[in-house]
Parts: structure tokens; sequence; C-alpha cells
């Protein structure tokens, strides 16, 4: 018995390694794509565009190097160990400086541990990026259930909630005994989490994106920037949320196409919020990428969801966030208060720019609070270095 | 010159459905090569098409399924193209035998298609083969939505109910049609609540199997439950607001361009698509797959025919394309209203339909409700699955309406 406690608990070291017959049949899928009839708008209104999506296509068969994804995780420590029942993934890069504090950090949906990888150099190695070595990071970015190379939960009951309890077991499995967490999107929703449930060892969250302002509820919304925020959620509400509804309610149903089709998935993971499309868009179209989201790194990140199979298991994970607040709305439950030091930055092309008043309100003990001067959604992906910054500065007070 | 063009404009042409063999073997090595996702991680429906029913349905579609069927099913009546607004409408027309058989306009829905009608055909044109008077008989023209099906896809906005409705009548008209009724549910419904409102010359009244037109003072009142509303009434307000939760609504409502990828790229994403419209239908069709026990004419081919009918004409984009401009008309109606329905409304509630409107609440809707039943069997697709009981429905429905009988 102990022999099984002690293997379960095993962290192996991974290596991607993705036969070369599962890449002829991506290119080839890719090359035989059927397409629909041109949308009838000119802007975003009906959908990701077909120019967009046929000159992502047209790259991704003829000029992307297929090869790219497993380069870039392999060049990194990565581990895999059991958690919970089920295989998590994970990167885990320590920094050579002594005393760095060590950051556990989660990617969101559609994103994946791709998105954090322009991060680990400025926050492992500041001094190669123009900051002291105080500021340097020790950091731990798994991979969500459902997603890359952990393993897909067959059991129910994966929500942000038991992502975090399986999280602060990690941490503590690699041996950190004092931790800060970071998170934006899904992973916004997974350290708000930590912040409640305060595992031992947990000092302080970075979030930015702030899930409290997305919950609903009342928000304040006196000022133009307040009005302004209740404005951009109700537009984000009513025309960008179909992705959101139908895979927290019917992830099974749209995982058939995710799987079947590297266009269909492609279509799906770009239309998530304006800004980030019309960034991609200009990228493909316009070869005019913003910051770090080019080409490549967008189809890194594609290449991974289809190379892993994950689009259904990663669109459950809403399915189960769903399930969750249905739950506890039902129950008339608050979740605990974040007791611990919240640190929270505001990027420009997010979804909606939360006023530090709505933060205040989710976050009694914000010690935090910064308007970045870009970025957006995906901004550890889009703005490495500037999203590094607000890192180091939201934690600096707790080292 | 301008007499040419709207003469060649306004032409009726036969049309003949022609597959070429090429697109059948793609669309069979497709199906032979899905990529399947890890089974849901529930034990019913709650997740969307389970992996098990999807399964069941690619195995029958690769093997068994003759590909031929829809093709030699829409070509055993007589179909039309015609140009309308620009747009080629595809149409079957069926004339009864019967003199005096009253014309009648059916629009189908979405997921469906013609095919979904085409069973209720036999009894509506031909009613003394089916238990029926020769009295009962009925014209019957079945077009396709623009966008689907043999129809033409827009190229431009603005093809929303309305603008169906509108060439309905003029389909009507072409056809020489002085005197007629119009019916429909689901999308259906709505162009045929259109057609009410603006009343075109010739239509004496409409039925519905769905209520396009919930009355707005009730949604908004669902928003309050705690106003005085029986338990019937809330409980189904309850399901109408279930209506507007779903996924693929709000899906195909914002970004159809978007989905269409996934239905024009996958025929198992386009099946699964199609069958999780509602949880009724889904399980007689999960069912019918499984089990081998349909529920009435919503049997494995007829499911196949339809979903390889979106399949061959590429219709995925296209078709969801008509939520989007409900969507948007939805909107401009809010400061717009459209006028009340005068004509004569009749209304049949199927039991397994999405949700079951009271009579009080079609008469809200219609003032001039001249009938209301609920039938004893049926679901959302009443036409596909009980056409004998939706053809009865038709003939008491319209009885009033028909000459001489009208008062």
């Amino acid at each position: 018995m102990s022999t099984t406690v002690e293997s379960t608990t095993e962290i192996r070291p991974f290596r991607a390694d993705i036969p070369e017959e599962k890449i002829d049949d991506l290119r080839r899928r890719i090359a035989a794509a059927r397409w629909p009839s041109k949308e009838l708008v000119e802007d975003r209104s009906q959908g990701v565009q077909l120019a967009t999506l046929q000159e992502l296509a047209r790259y991704w068969a003829n000029e992307y190097d297929f090869g790219r994804v497993e380069e870039r995780l392999n060049a990194l420590p990565q581990f895999t160990t059991e958690i919970d029942g089920v295989e998590i993934h994970f990167i885990h890069a320590k920094s050579a400086h002594e005393n760095a504090l060590p950051l556990i950090m989660t990617h969101g949906w559609p994103g994946s541990v791709i998105e954090l990888l322009e991060a680990i150099g400025p926050l492992t190695d500041p001094t190669a990026h123009g900051r002291t070595a105080e500021d340097a990071f020790d950091l731990v970015l798994p991979s969500l259930p459902g997603y890359g190379f952990s393993g897909e939960p067959t059991e129910l009951g994966w929500n942000v909630g038991r992502i975090a309890q399986a999280w602060a077991e990690l941490m503590r499995r690699v041996g950190y005994t004092r931790y800060v967490a970071q998170g934006g999107d899904v992973g916004a929703s997974v350290t708000d989490q930590m912040g409640r449930q305060a595992p031992e060892g947990l000092l302080g969250i970075h979030t930015n994106l702030l899930v409290t302002g997305l919950a609903g509820g009342e928000h304040p919304s006196d000022t133009e920037e307040e009005k302004a925020a209740l404005a951009a959620l109700a537009t984000f509400r009513a025309s960008g949320f179909g992705y959101f509804l139908e895979q927290a309610t019917r992830p099974q149903t749209i995982g058939y196409a995710l799987l079947d089709s590297p266009v269909a998935l492609a279509a799906w993971m770009l239309d998530h919020d304006t800004d980030a499309y019309y960034k991609i868009f200009s990228a493909f179209v316009d070869g005019q990428p913003s910051g770090n989201l080019t080409r490549d790194h967008i189809l890194d990140n594609v290449t991974l969801y289809w190379l892993t199979g994950t689009g259904a298991s990663a669109a459950r994970s809403y399915w189960e966030n769903g399930q969750a607040q249905a739950r506890a709305a039902a129950a008339g439950q608050a979740p605990p208060e974040a007791s611990l030091p919240v640190g929270f930055t505001q990027f420009p092309g997010e979804i909606f720019l939360a006023p530090r008043s709505w933060v205040e309100q989710g976050y009694p003990n914000l010690t935090y609070f910064n308007k970045a001067e870009r970025g957006g959604h995906f901004a550890a992906w889009e703005e490495p270095e500037l999203f590094s910054t607000e890192v180091r500065a939201a934690f600096r007070s707790l080292r | 010159m301008t007499s040419t063009t709207v003469e060649t404009a306004a032409e009726i042409r036969p049309f003949h459905v022609d597959v070429p063999d090429e697109e059948l073997d793609d669309l069979r090595r497709r199906v032979a090569a899905t990529r399947w996702p890890e089974k849901e991680t529930v034990g019913d429906q709650s997740q969307g098409v389970q992996l098990a029913t999807i399964q069941a349905l690619a195995r029958y579609w690769g093997s068994d399924y003759d590909f031929r069927r829809f093709e030699a099913r829409l070509n055993a009546f007589p179909q039309f193209i015609t140009e309308i607004d620009g747009l080629d409408i595809h149409f079957i027309h069926v004339k009864s035998a019967h003199e005096n058989a009253l014309p009648l306009i059916i629009t189908h829905g979405w997921p469906g298609s013609v095919l979904e009608l085409l069973e209720t055909i036999g009894p509506l044109t031909d009613p003394t083969a089916h238990g029926g008077e020769a009295e009962d008989a009925f014209d019957v023209v079945i077009p396709s939505m623009p966008g689907y099906g043999f129809s033409s896809q827009p190229t431009d906005v603005g093809w929303d109910s309305g603008r169906i409705a509108a060439a309905w009548a003029d389909l009507m008209d072409r056809l020489g049609y002085t005197r007629y009724v119009a019916q429909g549910g689901d999308q259906g419904a709505g162009v045929t609540d259109a057609m009410g409102r603006q009343a075109p010359d010739g239509l004496l009244g409409v039925h519905f199997n769905f209520l396009d037109a919930v009355p707005r003072e009730l949604l908004m009142a669902a928003l309050n439950l705690r106003l005085a509303f029986s338990a019937d009434d809330r409980a189904q307000l309850g399901k109408v607001v279930g209506i507007v939760m779903r996924g693929y609504i709000a899906e195909m409502g914002e970004h159809p361009q978007t989905i269409g990828y996934s239905l024009l790229d996958s025929p198992i994403g386009l099946a699964a698509w199609m069958l999780d419209h509602d949880a009724d239908s889904y399980e007689k069709i999960s069912r019918a797959f499984l089990d081998g026990e349909p529920s009435g004419g919503l049997t494995r081919d007829t499911v196949l025919d339809n979903i390889t009918l979106y399949w061959l004409t590429s219709t995925g984009a296209s078709t969801s394309r008509l939520y989007w401009e409900t969507g948007r008309a939805a909107t401009a109606s809010l400061k717009d209203p459209p006028p009340h329905v005068t004509l004569p409304v009749a209304y049949t509630v199927f039991p397994d339909e999405l949700f079951q409107a009271p009579r009080h609440w079609v008469r809200h809707a219609y003032h001039n409700l001249v009938y209301y039943n609920e039938a004893p069997k049926g679901g959302h697709f009443a036409a596909w699955e009980e056409p004998e009981i939706f053809s009865q429905e038709m003939r008491a429905a319209f009885a009033s309406l028909r000459n001489g009988r009208s008062s």
C-alpha cells in the first residue's frame, strides 16, 4: 500500500513526443477543409471571418513548422504527477537566483501553458531583462486538467475549486512552503479559489481578469469608468457569449467538431473576444502581430489542442464551473472571503476594464492595483515583459 | 429589355436533385475518418450529444445508409426553382387531384428542411387515401428557406423572416393562387407569423405548431416569477427561458460564421450540432439509433436524409445565419413593433414541444384565434414525427376558412 502512495505522488520528468503520422494527418485535414460561403458583413459581427481563417489555414499547412510545439516545450523542464486521480503536466522553471519567490501561474481557455512561455525568461531570470536578482521567481506552470498534456478527468467535479486544491498539493509536493499564485481567464478563477481556500504557504495572489466582476451581482456604477465596465460586460454577453454558453451547457456536442476538424477548432479558439480577435486577424491578414501574438505563437497553441485531442475536455471545464456555480447559487452560498493580499492589473484590451472600486469590492485586502499601458485578455502572451513587470510589482511586498 | 428581365426572373423552372458520386465518396470518407473525443463524463444528455449515440449514427451513416435516399425522396415530387428578390428559391409543389383544394404553403425550420414535411404531402393532397374527405384536400407548396437546402444562399444581410414572408407571398402569387393559407413551426413559425402580420392579398389565415410570438409581457414577467401566474404558466415560462439559454441559439444568433466552419468541414460535427436541438427530439433520435425504436417518422434513415442534405448542399453556415438575422430583427422590433395579426389564426399544441403554450398565451398573441387544439402525440418536429396527426390538424384548423364555409 505504501508503494501505491509513493508511486502516485511521484514526480516524473516529461517530454512531448508527437508521432509524425499525427502531424501528417493534421496537415491532410487542413488541406482538405471544406469552406462555408463568406460572411455577409465586413467585420467580426458574424464571427471569425473567412479571410482570417483561410489565411490561417494556408499558413498552417504550408509554412508553419509543426515541430515548434514540441521544441518549445521540451526546451523547458516538464514533469507529470498524479494528483487526486488525474495526471497533471507542469513546467517547473527554477531561477538561478537565491531566494526566488515560488509562483504558480495558471493559463485559461483557449490558452495553455504556451501562452505563458515567454514570461518564463523575465520572471526567472530578471537580471537578463533589466531587473535585479531580488525580482526572481521560481515558476510552476501546470496544464489544467483536460488541457494539453494533463490527463482528462473521467469523473465529475473538476471545477476550479478542486483544481485550486490540486495546485496547493502540487506546490507542497514540489517542496514550496511559501509561494504566490497568478492567473488570467480560467486561471484567474482557479487563482481566486486558491485565495479563498488560503492553503498553507500561499502568501498572496494576482489576477488579470476580475472574476468577481464577471460573476454578476451588483457592482458600483456611478463613475464613467464604472459605467463603461458595465457596458463592456453587457456587450460581451450580447455578442460574444455563444462559445461560453455552449461550452458551459453542451461541451460534448461542440467537442465533436473540435476533435474532427482543425479549421473548426481554430475558428472556435480564435473567437474569444473582440480585441484578441482583431489582433490575431491583423497578424494573419495584415502580417502585423500585436506584441507576441504572432502567427506562429497562435498556431502553437491551436496545434497543441489538436495534437492532444483536448477540444471537448477543455470545453467541459466550463460545464464543471457552470455546475459548481449553479449548485452554489441554489444553496445560497457566498464564497468565503479572500483574506490574503490580492494584486490586480487591468490590461487595456481586456473584455472589461475592472475599475478599482470593483476590484476592492471583490477583494477587500487589495494590496496592489495598476493599469498596464498595453495588452489584452492574453496579457502574458501578448506582452510578456509588461506582464512580468506587473507580477514583480504586485508581489514585491510579499517577499 | 426590362420586360424580358422581369419575365426571366419570374420564370419557374423544374428542378431535379442530382448529386455527383465524388461528393458522396468524400462524405463517406470523412465519416469513416472521424477523430472522436473521449466519452462525456455523465450518464445522460446533460453534456450534449452522447458519444454512443453519435457513434451509432456514424456507423449506420458509413455502412448501411443509402446516400441516394434523400435524392430519390425529393425527386419523387415535382420540384421547381424560381428567382424571388434576387435569390433562387427551391420549392416542392404538389397539387391535389380534388377540385377546390385549398392552397397551403408550409415552412420548415432549423435544423429541418423540406424533408421534414414530405410525409404530410400524401395525407394533405390526397385525403381520401388517408381517411379524410375530398373537401379536406390541399394543394401544397413547400419552399426551402433562403440559405437552406437547394435554395440559394443570401449574399447580403436582411433576409430575416419578414423578407422571407414577403417572398412567400410573391411565390404564391406567381403560382397563381389568390386564396391560400400558411403554416409553420420553429423558424417556419417566425416566417408564418410575419406573413400573418403582412397579410398579403389572398392569405386567408395561418396555423402554427410553435409560438414564435410569446407575448413580451409574459417574458418580462418571467424574470419575476413572484407575479401571480398559475403553476402551469410558471412551468411553461421556465421552459421558454430555458430556450433562450441554449448554446446553439446564442452561437448561431451571434457568430454563425464561427460555427459554420465546424458544420461545413466535419460531418460528425454537423450531425451532433443538428441532433442537439431539444431534449425530447434528442432522446427520440437517440433511441432510433441505439435501440432501433424510432418515434413515428423520426427514423434513422429520415434523420440522416436531413443531415445528408445539409452536408451536400453545404448550408451549415447559411442556415445558421438565419438566427443572426432573426436576432437583429427582434432587436429592431423592440423599437418598431410589427402590426398585430388580424387574420384568423389556428394553433396546435404538441405534447412534447419545447413548451406547451397555454391557450390564453396564444390568444394574447393572436386575438383572432379561431382554432386551438392539443394533439395526442408528437414533439418539436411534429410534421416529421407524426405526419398523419399533423395533417388532421391542418384539416381541422383550416376547415372554417375554405370556400363557401367561411362566413
